[in-house]
Formats: C-alpha cells, sequence, structure tokens
C-alpha cells in the first residue's frame, strides 16, 4: 500500500501559493484519461451544439426524410444526394445527422434531469441530516416513499401519466432520482455528525449552516459524485429503455436512447448500424462522464489528498 | 429497539396508505382501459355494458373506496384483463422475479465486490484499469440492448444456453425453485446476468471507492504501525467499513433490481411480475398496476427498516433513534 | 478463447434442430401474445380464441381463409324468414366421455355473453338471438328481424359441455376442471405467462392432429421470440417481425409461411367538425376543416405512395389497399383499384381546394399495436408534407391511443383529426368494417362504433342496412360491394395496406398461414 504516496506525488512548496482552484485544476490535469475523457466529452457537446451546421439532413424536418432512403447502408448515397456515411434508419433519417441531433436531446435530458436531481436531493439530505429529529423523520420517510418504487417503475408511470416529450421524461427522472441522493447525503451525514470534529466545531460556536457547508458537504461529495455518475449514465440510459418499453420519447425527433430502440429490432437482420452507431455514441458520451466523474471524486476528496 | 421498529411499522402503515392514494388516482388518470379490452366489433352498448362491468361508470372516489375497502379485507381487486384477484396473479408471478433478482444480486455482490476490492488496493494497476474500465462500460449500455446481445452470442452462435423462458422447477426444503435445477440454472444464466451487470459494475465502484477512502484513514495507518498483517487490516478493519455503504445501496439496488426485471423479463420471455407488470401497463389492466405497486411499496418499506438495523450492527455509531425524541 | 465462425455457429444449430426432429412428436410454438384465459367465452379477444380452438369447437369453423364450412354442425339453413335451423353431428364426444348434443349447444349460447367479468363478452355476436332444442341433434335460433350473418356469429361461439362447463366459472377452465371440449387437442396444463401445454385428442372426430403433444409459450418480444426459434428453444414462432423475414429466408433450416390477413390498415380523417382540433392553417391559425372536402381527402389519398410503403415500411410484407378487404372475401367490390400515387395531380388538387399553399395537420397513431404502426404513421407524414400538408406525426401506446381516438375530446367525442388504424374483419366478410366503420354514429341501433372520422352518408347508410337484412348471399353480396364502392368513392377512409402475416418453423415443419391471424397447432404440417 506504499504505492499510494507515490500516486499524487507533492510539491510542497507549490502547493503552498496556490489557490484551491489551482490546486484543483493541476491535480485533475494531472491524469491523462480523464483530460481525454474531459476533451471527449467538450467535442462530444460541441458536435451536438453545432449539429444543425454540420449535418446534411435535419431529421426532425419530414420534408427532408424520405422513406425511400430507409435502411441504407453505411456510406450509400442519399436521393438528395449526399452520402450516408453512417447509413440511414427505417424511416430513411441519415444516422450520422440523427446521432448529432440525438445527442443534444439525450445531454439534455441526461444532464438537465442529473443536475436538478443532485441540487434537490443534496438540500433535501443535508437538511434532514442536520435538522434532525421531526423534520428528518418526515422527510427520511418521504424519501423511503420514493425509494420504495424502482427508480425505472416511477419513471415509467411518471410518463405514462405525464405524455411524451423533452419536459416531461425530465421531470419523470428528476422525481425518479432525486431521492438516491438524499438518501445518499443523509446517510454520510448522519455518520460525519457523530464525528468529533463536528462536536467540536459545535462547542466552537460555529454556526449550523457553515458546519453544514464546510465539514458536512465536502465529506458528502465522494459518495455524491459516485451515485451522481451513475445516475447521470442511468438517466439517459433509462430513457432510451423508456423508449424500448414504448413510452420515451417522440418517433419523429429521436434521441440516442429512441434510434437504439428503433435500431433494437433490426439486430437479428444484419443491419446493425442502426442500432450499433446510436449506441457508441451513447456508450463513448456516458464513458467520458464517468471517467471525468471519476477522476474528479478522487481528487475532490479531502482524505485522498496527502 | 422493540419501540423503534413498532414505531416505524406504524409509519410505513402510513406510508402504504398514502401511496394507495397516489397510485390509484395517477393510475386512473391514465388511457381508457375499455377500449383495450372490448373486441373492436363490439358495438357501443356492449362498450357501455363492459363499463359497468368493470365499475368504471362510478366516480372516482368511489372507486376508491371499494378499493380500499377490498384491500383492508386482502382483496385487491380483480384484474381486467384475466378476471381473477390481482393480488393472486402477482403472487403467482412474485416466485420467479424473486429468484431472478436474487440470483442476480448475489452475481453482483460475488463478482462485483472482489473486483472492487482488487481495483481499490492496486489503482494504477493495469487490470485495475480495465475492471474500471469495464464497469463504466457495464451500466453505459441499455439492459435491453445489452439482452438481446447476450441473447445472440450464448444462446443463438454458441448454443449453451436456451434464449428465452423459465426452465423446470425442482424442490428443495419445501421451496419450489428453478434455481434447484439443472435445466432451471440454465435458463436463469442469461436473463440473471443481464439483470446483474448494472449491480455489478455498481458493486465495483462503490466498493474501490470506499477502499480507496478507507486506506489513507489514520485507522489503517495505526493498523499498520501496529505491525497487523495487511491481509487482516483489508478483511476486518477495511472491509467492515466500506460494507456501510455498500449495504445500503445494494439493497436499495434489489428494488431496482426488480425494477429492472420489467426490461429483462420482457427480453427473455421471464414469467415473473415484470413482465406481468409492463402487460398490465400497456393493456391499462388497473387492477394488477395498483396491486402490484402496493406489494412493491410494502416491501421496500420492510427493506428500508432492515437496512437501517443492519446499519447499526455494521456501525455501532448510527444509532438506532427513535426519532420523534 | 476460440472464436466461432460463422459456418460453425450455423451447424451447430442444425445440429440442435435435428436433435429436436428426434422428438418430433411434441411441438413447441412461440407465440407473441398470450390469451389472458382458457375459458373460451371470457374474452373475445384474437389470442384467446385462437388458443381455445384446440380445446374446443364451433357449429361453424372457419378454413384458413375464412370460408365457413360444418363443424359440429353438418349443416344449416335459414327456414322461415327469422329461423335458422342447425343440425348437429352424430357421435362426437367430449374429452370426459360425453355425448354432444343440443343441451350443450343451448347452454352455451346462453352462457356466453354471461361470463362474470369478462371484460369483453360475446354478447356482440349473440344479442338479439335466442335458441330452442328441436331434437337431440336438431337446434334452432331465431331473431326478431332477418339475419344473414347467423352462420358467420356462431363461427366465433366454442361449444362447451352441458355438464362440465356450463356452470363453471373462469378459474374452474384455468385450472382445466373444465376445459373439456370436443376439440382436436386436450386440455394439460395452463401457466400464465410461462406456458400452455396440450395433448391430442386420439378420439377426435376430424382429423387426428399429427403433435402429441403441443406447448405454447408467449415471447412477447419480436427480436427475442425470433432468436428463440434459432436457439432452438421453440419450434415455430407467430408474428415474424418484417425487419428479420428477409435474414430468416435466407437460412435454409428455416420455413417461412405467409399469408395476407383480414387485416386492413386506414386513415381515419374528421369529417364532423368545422374546427378540427388537430388541423390548422400555415402558422397555426384556425381553419375551417379541410378534410370535409372530398377534393382533399382524394389528394390525400393520391399523395400517399402505397407501394413505398409495402415494399420500404413494410419490407415487402403487405399488399397495396384499394377497399376494405383483400380479393378473396366476400363483399369485396371488383371495381375498385388502389388509388395510384400522384403527387401532382394530388398538389393541383389541392389547389382547386383552395389549399395551394396547404395547411398543417397531425396525425395520431398507435405505436404497439399494428405491424410497423409508428413507420408508417412516420412516412405518410413524409408524403403529405410532401405535397404542402406540412404533418407532425404523434404515436402512442395503443393504451392511451384507442381512448383518445374514440372518445377523447369533450361530449365523449372522438379526439384527433387524422389518425392511422386497423381493421380486422372478425366474420371474414365486408358487413364488418362497413357497418362499424362507413355506417353512420349511431350507438342505439349498435353501428358506427369505430367510425372515428363520424362519416355519414345516408346512401351507403341504407345498402349496408339492407345488406343486414338480406338472406341471399348473391344480393347481400352486390348490396356490400356497392356500398363499399360509394364509400370509397367518396373517400369516407383511406386504405393503405393489407397485412400480411408471418410464421416460420424449423426445417420439416411448416404452418399453413391464416388470414384470421390465428395460430393453430392444427395448421402445422410435417413437410
Amino acid at each position: 500500500m506504499t504505492d499510494m504516496t507515490a500516486a499524487t506525488p507533492a510539491t510542497p512548496d507549490a502547493a503552498k501559493v496556490e489557490t484551491p482552484f489551482q490546486r484543483f485544476r493541476s491535480e485533475f490535469f494531472e491524469s491523462r484519461v480523464a483530460t481525454f475523457a474531459l476533451a471527449t466529452f467538450g467535442v462530444i457537446v460541441l458536435l451536438a451544439v453545432l449539429a444543425p451546421w454540420i449535418t446534411p439532413q435535419n431529421p426532425y424536418d419530414l420534408a427532408q426524410v424520405d422513406v425511400m432512403d430507409g435502411r441504407l447502408a453505411p456510406g450509400s448515397e442519399a436521393f438528395a444526394g449526399y452520402t450516408m456515411w453512417l447509413g440511414s434508419d427505417g424511416a430513411g433519417r441519415d444516422l450520422y445527422s440523427a446521432i448529432l441531433y440525438g445527442l443534444r436531446i439525450s445531454l439534455a435530458v441526461g444532464l438537465a434531469s442529473g443536475v436538478i436531481a443532485l441540487l434537490v436531493g443534496t438540500v433535501i439530505g443535508l437538511v434532514a441530516a442536520y435538522a434532525g429529529g421531526r423534520i428528518e423523520a418526515i422527510i427520511m420517510r418521504i424519501v423511503d416513499l420514493q425509494l420504495s418504487f424502482p427508480a425505472s417503475l416511477v419513471a415509467l408511470m411518471l410518463v405514462a401519466a405525464l405524455g411524451k416529450g423533452v419536459d416531461k421524461i425530465i421531470l419523470a427522472l428528476v422525481v425518479a432520482q432525486w431521492a438516491y441522493y438524499a438518501r445518499t447525503v443523509r446517510g454520510t451525514a448522519l455518520v460525519e455528525r457523530g464525528k468529533e470534529y463536528v462536536e467540536a466545531a459545535q462547542c466552537l460556536g460555529i454556526s449550523k449552516a457553515r458546519i453544514v457547508f464546510r465539514h458536512i458537504l465536502p465529506n458528502c461529495m465522494a459518495p455524491l459524485i459516485v451515485v451522481g455518475t451513475v445516475q447521470t449514465a442511468s438517466a439517459i440510459s433509462l430513457e432510451a429503455t423508456l423508449s424500448f418499453l414504448g413510452v420515451g420519447l417522440p418517433q419523429t425527433e429521436p434521441s440516442l436512447g429512441v434510434l437504439i430502440a428503433n435500431g433494437f429490432e433490426y439486430m437479428l437482420s444484419g443491419r446493425y448500424w442502426i442500432s450499433v452507431f446510436p449506441g457508441l455514441a451513447l456508450l463513448f458520451t456516458v464513458v467520458s462522464i464517468n471517467l471525468v466523474g471519476d477522476h474528479l471524486r478522487d481528487v475532490l476528496n479531502p482524505r485522498m489528498r496527502k | 429497539m422493540t419501540v423503534f421498529v413498532i414505531r416505524r411499522l406504524l409509519q410505513a402503515i402510513l406510508v402504504v396508505f398514502l401511496m394507495s392514494v397516489i397510485v390509484f388516482f395517477g393510475v386512473n388518470v391514465v388511457g381508457d382501459p375499455v377500449h383495450m379490452l372490448v373486441n373492436p366489433e363490439a358495438d357501443q352498448s356492449e362498450i357501455a355494458a363492459t363499463i359497468e362491468r368493470l365499475g368504471l361508470d362510478r366516480p372516482i372516489w368511489e372507486q376508491y373506496l371499494l378499493f380500499l375497502k377490498g384491500a383492508v379485507q386482502g382483496d385487491l381487486g380483480n384484474s381486467f384483463i384475466f378476471g381473477e384477484p390481482a393480488l393472486q396473479l402477482i403472487l403467482q408471478h412474485m416466485p420467479a422475479t424473486m429468484e431472478l433478482a436474487f440470483t442476480a444480486l448475489t452475481l453482483a455482490i460475488v463478482i462485483g465486490i472482489p473486483l472492487g476490492l482488487y481495483a481499490g488496493l492496486y489503482p494504477d494497476n493495469a487490470i485495475s484499469k480495465g475492471i474500471m474500465a469495464g464497469s463504466i462500460v457495464g451500466f453505459s449500455l441499455p439492459t435491453f440492448w445489452v439482452g438481446l446481445m447476450l441473447i445472440m452470442l450464448f444462446a443463438v452462435e454458441l448454443g449453451w444456453v436456451p434464449a428465452t423462458g423459465r426452465g423446470d422447477l425442482g424442490s428443495f426444503l419445501g421451496i419450489q425453485s428453478s434455481l434447484f435445477t439443472a435445466d432451471g440454472l440454465s435458463h436463469i444464466f442469461l436473463p440473471a446476468l443481464n439483470l446483474a451487470l448494472l449491480k455489478i459494475s455498481l458493486a465495483i465502484r462503490l466498493t474501490r471507492a470506499g477502499v480507496r477512502e478507507a486506506m489513507g484513514q489514520d485507522y489503517v495507518k495505526y493498523a499498520r504501525a501496529k505491525g497487523l498483517k495487511t491481509r487482516r487490516i483489508i478483511f476486518v478493519h477495511v472491509m467492515k467499513n466500506i460494507m456501510i455503504p455498500v449495504v445500503t445501496v445494494m439493497g436499495l439496488e434489489f428494488g431496482s433490481l426488480i425494477g429492472f426485471s420489467v426490461v429483462t423479463e420482457t427480453i427473455f420471455a421471464w414469467p415473473g411480475m415484470g413482465k406481468l407488470l409492463i402487460d398490465a401497463i400497456l393493456q391499462l389492466d388497473r387492477p394488477i398496476v395498483v396491486a402490484y405497486l402496493m406489494i412493491i411499496v410494502m416491501f421496500f418499506v420492510l427493506i428500508n427498516l432492515l437496512v437501517d438495523i443492519l446499519y447499526s450492527i455494521l456501525d455501532p455509531r448510527v444509532r438506532l433513534q427513535d426519532q420523534g425524541a | 478463447m476460440k472464436k466461432l465462425t460463422a459456418a460453425t455457429a450455423v451447424t451447430a444449430s442444425i445440429l440442435a434442430l435435428s436433435a429436436g426432429t428426434a422428438f418430433a412428436e411434441k411441438l413447441t410454438i412461440g407465440l407473441a401474445s398470450e390469451p389472458t384465459a382458457m375459458d373460451p367465452h371470457f374474452h373475445n379477444l384474437g389470442p384467446n380464441n385462437a388458443m381455445t380452438l384446440h380445446i374446443f369447437d364451433r357449429l361453424v369453423d372457419q378454413t384458413e381463409e375464412q370460408v365457413l364450412v360444418p363443424g359440429l354442425a353438418v349443416s344449416w339453413k335459414p327456414i322461415d324468414d327469422l329461423t335458422w335451423e342447425f343440425k348437429l353431428r352424430e357421435g362426437v364426444k367430449f374429452h370426459d366421455g360425453s355425448d354432444f348434443n343440443a343441451d350443450d349447444v343451448v347452454c352455451t349460447i346462453e352462457r356466453a355473453p354471461n361470463v362474470p367479468n369478462s371484460p369483453s363478452s360475446f354478447g356482440t355476436y349473440l344479442k338479439g338471438k335466442s335458441v330452442e332444442k328441436i331434437d337431440e341433434l336438431t337446434v334452432h335460433f331465431t331473431t326478431p328481424e332477418p339475419y344473414p350473418l347467423m352462420p358467420n356469429d356462431l363461427s366465433t361461439i366454442r361449444i362447451i359441455s352441458n355438464e362440465t362447463g356450463c356452470d363453471a366459472a373462469t378459474e374452474d377452465f384455468n385450472s382445466g376442471v373444465a376445459a373439456v371440449g370436443t376439440g382436436p387437442f386436450k386440455f394439460v396444463s395452463y401457466t400464465p405467462g410461462e406456458s400452455i401445454v396440450v395433448e391430442r385428442n386420439d378420439d377426435y372426430w376430424g382429423t387426428v392432429p399429427v403433435w402429441s403433444e403441443v406447448e405454447f409459450r408467449p415471447i412477447s418480444s419480436g427480436p427475442s421470440r425470433v432468436a428463440a426459434l434459432l436457439a432452438g428453444d421453440v419450434d415455430m414462432i407467430a408474428s415474424v417481425p418484417t425487419t428479420d423475414i428477409t435474414t430468416l429466408k435466407a437460412r435454409d433450416n428455416l420455413v417461412i409461411s405467409q399469408g395476407v390477413s383480414n387485416r386492413v390498415i386506414y386513415l381515419h380523417m374528421d369529417q364532423f367538425r368545422e374546427n378540427s382540433p388537430y388541423v390548422k392553417a400555415n402558422g397555426g391559425g384556425d381553419i375551417k376543416n379541410p378534410l370535409m372536402d372530398q377534393r382533399v381527402r382524394k389528394a390525400i389519398s393520391m399523395a400517399i405512395n402505397r407501394d413505398a410503403i409495402v415494399e420500404r415500411v413494410m419490407e415487402g410484407v403487405a399488399l397495396p389497399a384499394g377497399q376494405l378487404l383483400p380479393d378473396s372475401f366476400f363483399g369485396v367490390s371488383d371495381n375498385l383499384e388502389v388509388v395510384a400515387y400522384d403527387p401532382e395531380g394530388a398538389k393541383a388538387l389541392l389547389a382547386e381546394a383552395g389549399y395551394g399553399d396547404g395547411f398543417e395537420m397531425t396525425i395520431h397513431g398507435p405505436n404497439d399495436r399494428y405491424i410497423n404502426d409508428a413507420k408508417v404513421a412516420e412516412a405518410v407524414a413524409q408524403m403529405l408534407t410532401r405535397i404542402g400538408i406540412k404533418t407532425a406525426v404523434e404515436t402512442m401506446p395503443r393504451s392511451v391511443y384507442f381512448g383518445r381516438a374514440s372518445r377523447g375530446a369533450e361530449g365523449n367525442l372522438p379526439e384527433f383529426s387524422f389518425i392511422l388504424v386497423g381493421w380486422g374483419a372478425g366474420s371474414s366478410e365486408a358487413s364488418s368494417p362497413l357497418k362499424s366503420l362507413i355506417h353512420t354514429y349511431n350507438p342505439d341501433k349498435g353501428f358506427g362504433s369505430s367510425n372515428r372520422g363520424r362519416y355519414s352518408n345516408p346512401e351507403t347508410d341504407a345498402l349496408i342496412e339492407e345488406a343486414l337484412r338480406t338472406v341471399d348471399d348473391a344480393k347481400r353480396e352486390e348490396l356490400l360491394a356497392r356500398a363499399t364502392e360509394i364509400a370509397i368513392n367518396d373517400v369516407a377512409i383511406i386504405p393503405t395496406h393489407f397485412q400480411v402475416n408471418t410464421w416460420a418453423s424449423r426445417e420439416g415443419i411448416r404452418y399453413i398461414a391464416r388470414t384470421d391471424e390465428y395460430t393453430l397447432a392444427m395448421g402445422v404440417v410435417k413437410e
């Protein structure tokens, strides 16, 4: 276990003059994998943002989509003259265009629901852990209530009730996932609350809010980031699953999940590209988010710091 | 302890009641079951007769009161589609799902924790990096997609195991399960693996995170300074500490396993209650949906309780508190 | 690990299949949808009706093409305007050894419409009919008005036993106690969600089946069903997804059977609201419902490239439709052609109707009901967008869709403006779609129950009603054909295609495709 120290070579002189942010930045970019993942994620976001300008087809404009172009193999030429480098799906959408447009939706859904759920869950969890007593009891019963439903079921029921649409999916995913954060934060905070340093801080007359945000919250970061990356990944994946079950996003404006779900039925027919390419796009996106998250956790965790 | 348990049980009853309100009204907002049930050739009077037969002509609060009256007596209503008691149908389908989720959870723990431990102890090792990369890929792919890939590889191409369905039942200590026959095991392997993949990844990550954190802590340093063997430090001291988050999350994940079994059971034609539920949702068999969710709520309120109790056993710092006091 | 080549994999599956042949007496079939009960009168639903046909017989049988042939009745004829006489088959025994006679028929007719908790009863086919036992092997059916479809209606009713079945509850059928029929197979076991097993009835009065035991397994996911066949889990599957048919055909160890179905996929247009909720002027303003103009409807029909739908969306597994039923059925018109694809003509017609700049519309359709339903809706939207009708697509699960499509708007009116739907003619002749889709909506008489566009034309109404009173077959057929012609030429609905059903089986066996979409073990033959 002695190699632990070797992993994070400390330069004591530099540490003295660095601000916390600078230190965080230099520690983060120490890892080549994380840097690469962040770069990949950046490229993916850029591609998604630029989609309308760098694709030959707007897959949401039915006037540009022709069913006669359906199921063309990668590299085929579309009726309109451009080459479909990644082939086309069953409705005649150019997969390259559809994937970039789909990325926009999937990223928006995954990130928006992840961030909102994390904020809501963290605040509620901290309030519960710190307030204690009746408030904690009530909050945790609500969390129990929420967690007694598997996220996939909650989302399934909500989307079935709310109808289709990006905003509704995000709402469903937030409702389905906030409790995981709340439970995680509260679980960790509960342990921290019992520790001597909190008692010491209380004795010193430090305000409750300060204890929560300066002392307890940082200690919750590691598990939060683990849960956060897992949940963001599963949000994107869950959206795909809902589409597979027939209650996800509308077919005509496909997210990556809808593309994969639509391509699913072609898997045994040899038209692998309809499902595989969107699948790879999803894989790259989620893996890069996770790698960044993984490394963030190591960097942010005060106990890992030497 | 007893007071704590009783109090939590009372709270659980309140939770179940509130949930019944939410679920019942939530489910009744969606769609129109009548048009799912009647034959398209049925005329208007036949449709009206069906509405009456199913009690859907009554106001919703009256339907709820009738449901509640039955529920208190253990009757959660009759399935619209099967005409049999919803509770009975779910209980019939439950063993298949339970054995699937149980097998998946076992796989997740048996595979995930050792891999996570290894990756946590030797974080810079190539194997560890491979494990972590695999774990990331594991939960990045949608379950249904991986499920079909597994079928294509293991059942269609290699022909090692059957593609779909549940195997023969065996009996052991009075329990009927397909886990007790070779045929049953060959059938359960793929769906359980499919269901476990996400959880294997999660177990790896949680264990690794826990181990890495624990190894830097003072008690490990002291233990090492005291000259304890590395093996003892890891398996006695570190494991005991990291088991808390792992046990918590894995306990909660049993619920998500049952939730995700909806997808796995659809792909593998596994005759469990997840399949029953998704069919009920798609065909608007409301009594089944409500009954299923009620059972799930009760089940998980109990699991939460058990996890809290386990907490206290594993980490004495977390006291079982009577939270009203 | 040794990498398996495609060739070895194929060999492996051939070996697996030939191993199956050794026990060829047993047949395993993968079904797409599961029956909901073994009670033949519980739920009037395709999968139930198909499954119970293994155990029970009907008075009047239907062939693969849905032609009526003698079943438990050897002959039938109208003896006066209001009475039909059915002569019953002699010497038929139930599985428990008891004799089949008129008492069984009478009690069946009494039970069938009145099963408790039934989600969809057989009252639809038995309303207004009364039955009377004349002697052991003769029954009379009477109706208050002349009624030609008596044999068709009775071909939907499975006969149960007077002794074991008539007082039994649905659970007794599910447990097998009451599942005692005269059919070619006997009940063995029913495990919902898992399997249904039947065994051969060696004393069957008709052709004794070749299979000693048949197991049905519900596998609802299409790709999984195909995989189960490829892996050798099952000998045959129903409802092969269109996407897989080409690849399966290419495998020489599989047999594909196909047959056109009685199901037409069509577009229904709001023709009763001046202001239709999902039809808007360009830019979203209100507009007088253009779908009320016959020229607009015609233009829409001309804008639809049916060949493209069949070839591209359905992968060739469908037939372009020009009317309500495929050619071979009773009551179809010989004078109707499939409307030719003519986008320029469609544009001209739109301009003539005053919609040269088009308008905006939403097509609604289910996404889990018909073969490739959502994709067809999308293709139709693409085609309409090309002639200037900017069409958005909204598809939803059938659980939500049908309720809204039938009575989602205020006053229980149909909610949508332009919808994709399908209709299967269970009675196997043209009065079924005409009565429900074309006739004016009229709850009192039970007409127009699925007329979601509320098309109304006194001329077709009169013809349909007259046909339903005409016992003479030739005359009735002519009336039905004329009603169809008028409705189609007036573009009451726009048929797009007829579904083709596909079954796939392992080498050595073949399924005789049926128009009614039933999957029957009796129709699986050895080659």
